[in-house]
């Protein structure tokens, strides 16, 4: 039976009608019109669809909308302030993408980790990396974008 | 996925009732292994009842020679507390291992058990510390909580809300896991208590089984060489793709010889 949710996604109060059944990765899709969150396997692996929920990094493809009720959601729509986050900017100055399909998921992991080690070492990157697959780069670039992305949150924050 | 209604309760009793009253009800901690299964359409529950809002399952607290993890607590608490790290290292490391890190942002201790994955790792240290399960019926202990695959004493309408775990002289897990789920190919928990010493094996079986040869070695002589010639028979042990049933006997004595290492160093 459809339901009301209600949540705020990058700053916004925002509502909907859902079946108990949707996925979050669908509501922010498809009701919120919000594509910059991937679905990239549906199985729960590739970590293309994360987003942040109140703070934690998880994977919107389960989790279903009515968990999020009341949450504070952040996409990658949701970073950028006037210029691009930091993040994003070191993966762009580094060319931590191929595609590009996975680089939302990256992004969005990535910064989840910054928060808990704001110097992580490559070992330290790779192993946080777990959840997000890419197939196109081997990662190297990647993971160079991460440590100079988190320098330059490190520098920001100072 | 079939639709189903949501209950999200805010309170034990309350989740019971909405338990007791669906026609097949199921109940969601993390969603970590629920969720895909619903994806895949491999179960179609009428209810789910999603234990997310009931405060009393959270927390992780020490009592007296114990550790209590609510059953709601998340992986990631887990790995992160302060009182585990103090208490039992070798259980935040375990959680610390569980998956990646978006699923341990969600995951649970009593998902987990109750869910009973031959795979799991959870099951190792709730077998190898001799902890009890406590739900809102009644105290079971461990080695009577798991009794096969997917399966455990767990009756209908009966919810785990805490494991207590006695907290061991030395403690370590050490698993072989499969390369891209991170489930254990073998894990071996190993705990030396003031009552002896236990080793539980998870991943190898159907089930998390202990293996008494290592146990009594180890109570002689806590050294990886004590159980250096101990095997376990091949015979009923987990065969897949990624590993023989040999192959698992074989990494059994490996884990356990790591794990006594680790926790005698």
């Amino acid at each position: 039976m459809p339901s009301s949710v209600r949540m705020t996604v990058n700053g916004k109060a925002v509502s909907g009608t859902v079946e108990p059944r949707t996925l979050l990765v669908q509501f922010l899709r498809e009701h919120l019109g919000l594509t910059g969150t991937h679905v990239g396997c549906d199985t729960s692996q590739c970590g293309a669809c994360v987003v942040h929920v109140d703070g934690v990094s998880v994977k919107s493809c389960t989790m279903l909308a009515v968990q999020a009720e009341g949450a504070k959601v952040t996409t990658i729509e949701g970073l950028a302030n006037g210029g691009l986050h930091p993040m994003q900017a070191a993966f762009h100055e580094h060319h931590g993408l191929q595609c590009g399909f996975c680089t939302p998921g990256m992004i969005m992991s990535a910064i989840d980790l910054v928060k808990h080690n704001s110097d992580p070492s490559e070992q330290e990157i790779r192993e946080w990396l777990e959840g997000n697959i890419c197939r196109c780069t081997g990662y190297h670039n990647i993971v160079k974008s991460i440590k100079a992305g988190a320098a330059a949150m490190r520098g920001a924050t100072k | 996925m079939y639709d189903f209604s949501y209950h999200k309760p805010s309170s034990l009793a309350e989740a019971a009732k909405a338990l007791g009253s669906a026609e097949d009800g199921k109940l969601m901690a993390g969603g970590m292994t629920l969720i895909p299964t619903l994806k895949q359409r491999l179960a179609r529950p009428s209810d789910v009842i999603d234990l997310g809002g009931i405060v009393e399952l959270k927390g992780i607290r020490r009592a007296g020679n114990a550790l209590v993890i609510g059953a709601m607590a998340r992986h990631a608490e887990v790995a992160h507390s302060d009182v585990v790290r103090s208490a039992i290292p070798a259980l935040a490391e375990l959680a610390e291992g569980i998956g990646d890190p978006q699923v341990r942002n969600r995951g649970t201790i009593g998902g987990s058990i109750a869910n009973a994955d031959p795979a799991a790792d959870y099951p190792a240290a709730v077998v190898g510390l001799g902890a009890t399960v406590e739900t809102n019926k009644r105290k079971i202990a461990a080695d009577d909580f798991f009794k096969g695959l997917f399966e455990t004493a767990l009756e209908d309408g009966e919810i785990v809300t805490a494991v207590s775990f006695p907290i061991p002289e030395k403690a370590a897990y050490m698993k072989f896991p499969n390369p891209a789920s991170r489930y254990a190919i073998v894990g071996a928990f190993v705990a030396k208590t003031g009552g002896g010493v236990r080793v539980a094996v998870t991943g190898a079986g159907p089930s998390v089984f202990r293996v008494a040869a290592m146990e009594q070695a180890l109570a002689k002589s806590f050294t990886p060489d004590a159980i250096k010639d101990i095997k376990v028979a091949a015979d009923g042990l987990n065969a897949d793709i990624h590993a023989s049933a040999e192959y698992r006997a074989h990494l059994v004595t490996v884990m356990a010889r790591r794990a006594v290492a680790a926790a005698a160093g």
